[in-house]
């Protein structure tokens, strides 16, 4: 069989058993196998049945992303890995704190984008703004582009949070 | 609170008990018979309740790796979970190597190291260490008692743990306070485990593919390993019922000799880089190639992209993760290798049509040829004084421990010894042979064969060993004599790291680069000193004799067999070379004659 070799990005999507050391596990078999983590965030979703939820951007060749979620699978916490990006449409979102400082003719651009782009002020000085901008890491990154030059000066991320479309669960 | 109160409190509450006699308690619902432990401060609490129980026996051994080793050989050859206990940082360091050792090779191990205190873990306490940090990418999973009502049920999933899907190593790290705190004792439990339930019955559909494809074959090749021995011995008997069915030729990784009885005229030896020529030859011509329980390990396939180029694959395995991870394979089958055997057997009887006779017989008749090179032939030279060959030692090792007629376990420390043992020791059942493969670590053979000698009082049980390897554990002898441990040590002693040797011959230069060791002990007095007995054979004349007075004692033996040094482990497939690149031994043509990468393809 020929091995497929270009390579995609996957968000992947792990319940897991909300314990100590889940993450560091996780982590760890990125780092030991050596595979690519563009993104990882996690939080409890179920506190009753004691579960968090792990959402991993990562790419790789179609073997590399089928071994990754092989390998999450067999953690013994997991409870359920699904590659978003191959199973069906999904929604995939993040949400970053963009702090620019500027004066002028810079500060209005900025503001002006901002608008066009319907992120938040949600702080304000004369020489600066923070805006708080939700939307797919392609939009974060073409408005970060755009704030750059006009005084773009820290940036907070959360990293992606995805959720099948429809009525597909994990 | 008024004793009314209590009262009907005490009856609804379970009784409580110390941690460390519920850790016990919890041992032996698990079954656990022996241990295989080292003290120190952090696991006293459990030490003293061992003292005061019969049901669990300690083994006091003398380092905590071996304690690990002991248990994997253990382990191996029982089909049982080895448990291990060893006290907090060092004890729990020392460890790390036979962890990693048992996950390689998928070998289920309970241990169970000593923690300081929870209100000291962070604190760089005195012997304290990560336990849990360290062993993560160690083991199959660990975990850390922080509550004592925890504690019962933590101790019952990690046997659980260890021996469900593909076996694996599992710590528990115990902090003081919780061996020593009243815990709650609860059992087992038999409902499912909430997130770890591997897939273990195959997928019919799946099945049928795979019986369609090796009806459909012409140059068929079964390729098995640990899998099948992890499987328990009714898969090995399931493997020997479809092989003789289909009869097909079958070969073994290191990890999976014995699975198939070694003497039957459908085993090919085994494969991989020190693989037989015929094994190796028809991994790269076959047209469809079942891998059961085997990973594609790189010492097995070689250059990948030269591996076994024109065969349909399938692969059975109780790891998704091991389908797909080197090799791409066109039939995935996860599940038990005993049940996916039984599958396949009632799938192919159910199958109307046979496989294509006329063309299995002109496969065989390939295989044959291949055979007649007799790659393992080597020259002993028989006279009088003569220096003894190692593939001779164990030939005969192998003789006469079949001539005594008892029931023999090999195992192996790591080097061109181990390879000699693979390829010239025969086993005719699983669980019989022990052996360091994914990790390859010397110091491994000593310790577990002192683990397989106390599952097996009776037994002959042989450390097939080189003499640099066997100085990594050397310090069991003292474990052998304490316990009266009839072990034997049988050393091929080159007094080189002989592969490491191996390979500065042939990839750099001949360049001996500290491979050599000056001063090795004497290894009869050392036997002495350990309180067992030393014996020495220094040429041909004196091998049978030596070997038939090891055979006899009841005590632990160190033989000190003097081979010749500059002996090399053939047939070789060097790293990154293809299976049809094999080197062959002296007295062999460098490559075989018509053997060509078109005339592979051709058959
Ligand atoms: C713990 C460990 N260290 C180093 C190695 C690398 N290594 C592999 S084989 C070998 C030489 C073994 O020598 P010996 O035990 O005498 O066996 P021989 O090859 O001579 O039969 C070495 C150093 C290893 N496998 N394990
Ligand atoms: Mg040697």
């Amino acid at each position: 069989m020929a091995i497929d070799t270009t390579l995609r990005t996957a968000t992947i999507s792990v319940l897991v058993e909300n314990e100590p050391g889940i993450l560091a596990r996780v982590v760890g078999l990125f780092s030991g196998r050596g595979y690519n983590i563009d993104s990882l965030t996690v939080a409890p979703v179920e506190d009753a049945r004691h579960r968090s939820r792990i959402n991993i951007v990562t790419s790789g060749t179609e073997m590399v992303i089928a071994q990754i979620k092989a390998q999450l699978d067999r953690l013994v916490p997991v409870h359920r890995v699904a590659d978003l990006s191959h199973d069906g449409p999904h929604i995939a979102r993040e949400m970053a704190l963009i702090k620019v400082i500027a004066t002028g003719e810079k500060r209005v651009e900025a503001l002006r984008l901002a608008e066009a782009f319907r992120a938040r002020v949600v702080d304000a000085t004369t020489e600066s703004f923070i805006f708080e901008m939700t939307g797919n890491t392609e939009k974060l990154d073409a408005f970060l582009d755009l704030m750059r030059p006009l005084g773009l000066a820290e940036v907070s991320r959360t990293g992606v949070a995805a959720i099948a479309r429809g009525t597909r669960i994990i | 609170m008024s004793q009314t109160q209590t009262a009907p409190d005490a009856a609804q509450q379970p009784e409580l008990q110390a941690g460390a006699e519920v850790l016990l308690r919890a041992l032996k619902e698990q079954n656990v018979e022996v241990i295989f432990g080292y003290p120190g401060g952090a696991v006293l609490p459990i030490y003293d309740a061992i003292f005061n129980q019969n049901a669990i026996r300690h083994v006091l051994v003398r380092h905590e790796q071996a304690a690990v080793h002991a248990a994997e050989g253990y382990a191996r050859s029982t089909g049982k979970v080895g448990c291990v206990l060893v006290t907090s940082g060092p004890g729990a360091t020392n460890a790390v190597t036979g962890l990693v050792d048992a996950l390689m090779d998928s070998i289920p191990i309970v241990c169970l190291t000593g923690q300081v205190p929870t209100h000291l873990i962070g604190n760089d306490a005195f012997q304290e260490a990560d336990t849990t940090g360290i062993t993560r990418p160690a083991t199959k999973h660990n975990y850390l008692v922080k509550r004592s009502e925890d504690l019962a049920r933590v101790v019952h999933e990690a046997f659980y743990v260890a021996k469900s899907g593909r076996p694996g190593p599992v710590v528990i790290d115990l902090p003081k306070d919780i061996l020593i705190n009243p815990a709650p004792y609860s059992a087992a439990v038999t409902t499912a485990h909430r997130s770890y339930r591997p897939q273990t019955e195959p997928d019919a559909g799946q099945i049928a593919k795979a019986v369609a494809a090796l009806k459909g074959a012409k140059r068929p090749v079964i390729y098995t390993g640990g899998g099948v021995i992890n499987a328990g011995p009714a898969a090995s008997a399931a493997l020997i019922a479809l092989t003789r069915k289909t009869g097909f030729p079958i070969t073994n990784t290191l990890m999976g000799l014995g699975a198939y009885p070694a003497n039957d005229t459908q085993f090919l030896g085994m494969l991989g880089m020190h693989g037989t020529y015929e094994a190796n030859l028809a991994m790269h011509g076959c047209d469809v190639l079942l891998n059961i329980g085997a990973r594609f390990d790189d010492r097995v396939t070689g250059r990948l992209n030269a591996f076994s180029p024109n065969s349909r694959k399938i692969h059975i395995d109780i790891d998704p993760s091991s389908i797909n991870k080197n090799v791409p394979v066109e039939i995935p089958i996860v599940g038990d290798a005993g049940r996916a055997i039984a599958a396949l057997i009632a799938a192919w009887d159910a199958e109307p049509g046979d496989v294509d006779r006329a063309a299995l017989a002109k496969w065989w008749q390939q295989i044959d040829a291949w055979r007649g090179i007799d790659c393992l032939k080597f020259h002993q030279d028989m006279t009088k004084g003569a220096i003894i060959k190692p593939q001779y030692a164990v030939q005969r090792l192998y003789d006469l421990t079949r001539e005594s007629g008892r029931e023999t376990y090999i195992s192996t420390e790591v080097g061109q010894h181990q390879m000699w043992a693979a390829q010239y020791f025969r086993f005719d059942q699983p669980n019989r042979w022990m052996t360091s493969g994914g990790l390859g670590t010397m110091g491994y053979g000593l310790p577990a064969a002192m683990g397989v000698q106390v599952a097996h009082p009776a037994a002959l049980c042989i450390d097939i060993a080189g003499e640099a390897s066997i100085l990594m554990n050397i310090q069991e002898m003292s474990t052998l004599a304490q316990y009266r441990l009839p072990v034997k040590v049988f050393i091929l002693n080159n007094q080189y790291m002989g592969m490491v040797r191996q390979w500065q011959e042939l990839l750099h230069g001949s360049r001996y680069s500290e491979s050599y060791t000056a001063a090795l002990p004497d290894f009869v007095k050392l036997a002495d000193s350990f309180h067992g007995v030393g014996l020495r054979a220094t040429s041909v004349d004196q091998l049978d004799d030596v070997i038939r007075e090891m055979i006899a004692l009841d005590r632990p033996v160190i033989a000190d067999i003097c081979v010749d040094q500059k002996e090399n482990c053939f047939p070789m497939i060097p790293s990154g070379a293809a299976h049809n690149e094999m080197i062959l031994g002296a007295g062999h043509e460098a490559r075989a004659p018509g053997v060509t990468d078109a005339g592979m393809a051709l058959v």
